[in-house]
């Protein structure tokens, strides 16, 4: 007992100096319970979230476009990647991790359970979806556990160019046709309650807030990074003549930022629920991609093992 | 848009190859964010990423030779199946990851040695293309060939799974390699490559690839044959219907 409060003391004086917490270090259970469940569902978002813009591939309307989306899907799978990574170090084995996803026993972000019907949802996803991840992944470089802090760093640089390239989809709408602008407000019109929702419950209500505060694991509160998404979004709309759906949406000069309207909490718990508009085609999408991937993965290990042995047998000769 | 009934032989040979980057490298994206494996599913973007890029320099190429208002993106997505000059190979759907590696390994092999031999290419802007894209095509043909191995090699399923991607798909390797008027024309002006001579060298590679994979080569196999003159399979309509959806339902507008 009195090593494990001495450990214990020894990990929360490394949060409080702002020393970063290594796989080799003690950790409490919980720490690296509330890590695994964050970094996963992070991973996961990565890994779902290449699905509603995968869709546009094969239809974006330029070389250009379609060049510059599958590198940018393509940024999605490598970040997914580095938190599977981030998260292994944690001692949860990437399998076991896509098992729980697959099984619908962990979370990805609910905002791909929405369907991207048009070529400015291609924008807008950009714009919104990846806008306000950035708020949040900004909050995590500083986070407490190195492996998720750095892997932080590196999305975050590709993350801001996904941001400006969904902005430039837009602002390139917004100038064209009368189609084209009517195309890109009905995408703001859908994706803007969603990427708010993106932050998750408000912060009296969320049940994971206040002790990863305390370990420093989140920086911000749902609410605090809600508010500065609004405040750098809403001039950005304004700059390229699109209307933000919220007819509440005010300057308010005493508080220095916006004041926005009520948030349609039903709407997100029944999408958390699996009844959003795409939940099912998602999961099924991913777990019909590993399960026709299945014999593959069983060839490359029989081949690997296979050529193991060949090598050893070449080694016995000699 | 200019009518296609008549290339001139240079267009029409710069078309040949910008199509077939450009239909390999749609069916390649296909597998965006449906891999068996994450680092498999990069890779396969990775690869679409490059054949998408080469087509694009072959196309802006080709636009420049038409002259007026061509572009790449005219050229892409509003000529019609029969104006498309790519081989039938390259439009067969993906399967299973066994069609897919198989027609990547036979289209790869195929490419590695055309593109190299392009680089002696008497047109500069090919010859400069060529040697742009040649690591990365060195580089894919390196990534099917292993993939090949390893599925024919592997297990018992993936290996039936191969041969059954092998039959079905070596009807399409021959025209390929296979030259007509224009492939001999093209190469006898020092321009384009000598199909005849390439020929046995993709040949032989295959052929050790498949000794290594234990794959069956077909043999007296029927080759198809016309994607490369403008007649295609029933497959590149759909292709082209998905591809070219945005610039039919809005025409003339900037994306």
């Amino acid at each position: 007992m009195t090593t494990e409060t001495s450990m214990l003391d020894k990990f929360e004086e490394k949060i409080r100096k702002e020393i970063k917490i290594e796989p080799r270090d003690w950790m409490p259970e919980k720490y690296r319970k509330t890590l695994v469940r964050q970094i996963s569902q992070h991973a996961h978002s990565e890994i779902v979230g290449m699905l509603p813009e995968g869709n546009w591939i094969t239809r974006a309307p330029s070389m250009r476009r379609k060049v510059a989306l599958l590198a940018k899907v393509q940024d999605e799978a490598g970040h997914g990647l580095y938190l599977y990574s981030a998260a292994e170090t944690l001692g949860t084995t990437r399998k076991e991790m896509t098992d729980d996803l697959h099984t619908g026993k962990a979370k990805y972000s609910s905002i791909f359970n929405y369907p991207s019907l048009t070529w400015a949802d291609i924008g807008a996803i950009g714009w919104l979806v990846d806008g306000a991840a950035i708020m949040n992944q900004v909050m995590l470089c500083r986070t407490s556990y190195g492996p998720y802090a750095r892997a932080m760093v590196r999305i975050c640089k590709e993350e801001s160019f996904h941001q400006r390239q969904g902005y430039e989809i837009m602002l390139t709408l917004a100038r064209g046709s009368e189609e084209q602008k009517a195309m890109a407000q009905d995408a703001l019109n859908r994706w803007w309650w969603p990427s708010l929702m993106m932050f998750g419950p408000p912060d009296h209500e969320s049940k994971h807030t206040a002790q990863s505060m305390a370990w420093k694991i989140k920086r911000k509160t749902n609410d605090e990074l809600r508010q500065q998404f609004v405040d750098a979004t809403v001039p950005q709309a304004k700059l390229i003549g699109l209307k933000i759906p919220d007819s509440d949406l005010k300057w308010n000069e005493e508080k220095g930022s916006y004041d926005f309207g009520e948030i349609d909490w039903d709407e997100f718990w029944n999408v958390v629920k699996g009844n959003g508009p795409c939940n099912k085609e998602r999961l099924n999408a991913r777990v019909k991609a590993s399960e026709k991937g299945q014999w593959v993965r069983e060839a490359a290990a029989a081949f690997a093992e296979k050529q193991n042995q060949r090598k050893a047998k070449k080694e016995q000769v000699a | 848009m200019q009518s296609y009934t008549k290339y001139s032989p240079e267009l029409e040979y710069v078309l040949r190859i910008a199509d077939n980057s450009l239909i390999m490298g749609h069916r390649v994206s296909e597998w965006c964010g449906h891999g068996p494996v994450l680092e498999q599913d990069i890779a396969l973007t990775n690869i679409a990423l490059d054949l998408l890029g080469q087509s694009r320099m072959y196309l802006q190429y080709a636009a420049e030779l038409m002259g007026g208002e061509e572009t790449e993106d005219s050229l892409a997505f509003l000529r019609d199946a029969m104006q498309f000059r790519n081989c039938l190979l390259v439009e067969r759907p993906n399967g299973d990851f066994a069609h897919t590696m198989v027609r990547s390994f036979l289209f790869d092999s195929f490419h590695y040695f055309f593109t190299k031999e392009l680089l002696n290419s008497s047109d500069k802007r090919l010859k400069d293309i060529a040697e742009k894209s040649l690591k990365e095509i060195t580089y894919h043909r390196k990534f099917s060939a292993e993939w090949t191995i390893r599925l024919g090699d592997g297990t018992e399923e993936s290996h039936n799974r191969m041969q059954n991607a092998v039959d079905e798909l070596w009807p399409y390797k021959g025209e390929l390699t296979h030259p007509d008027s224009l492939d001999k024309k093209m190469a006898k002006k020092g321009v384009g490559v000598d199909l005849k001579k390439i020929e046995p060298m993709v040949g032989e590679f295959v052929g050790q690839i498949m000794d290594r994979a234990g794959l069956k080569t077909p043999q007296d196999v029927y080759m198809h044959r016309g994607g490369k003159e403008g007649t295609h399979s029933e497959h590149l309509g759909f292709i082209l219907a998905e591809m070219q959806f945005m610039q039919r339902a809005y025409p003339g507008q900037k994306w």
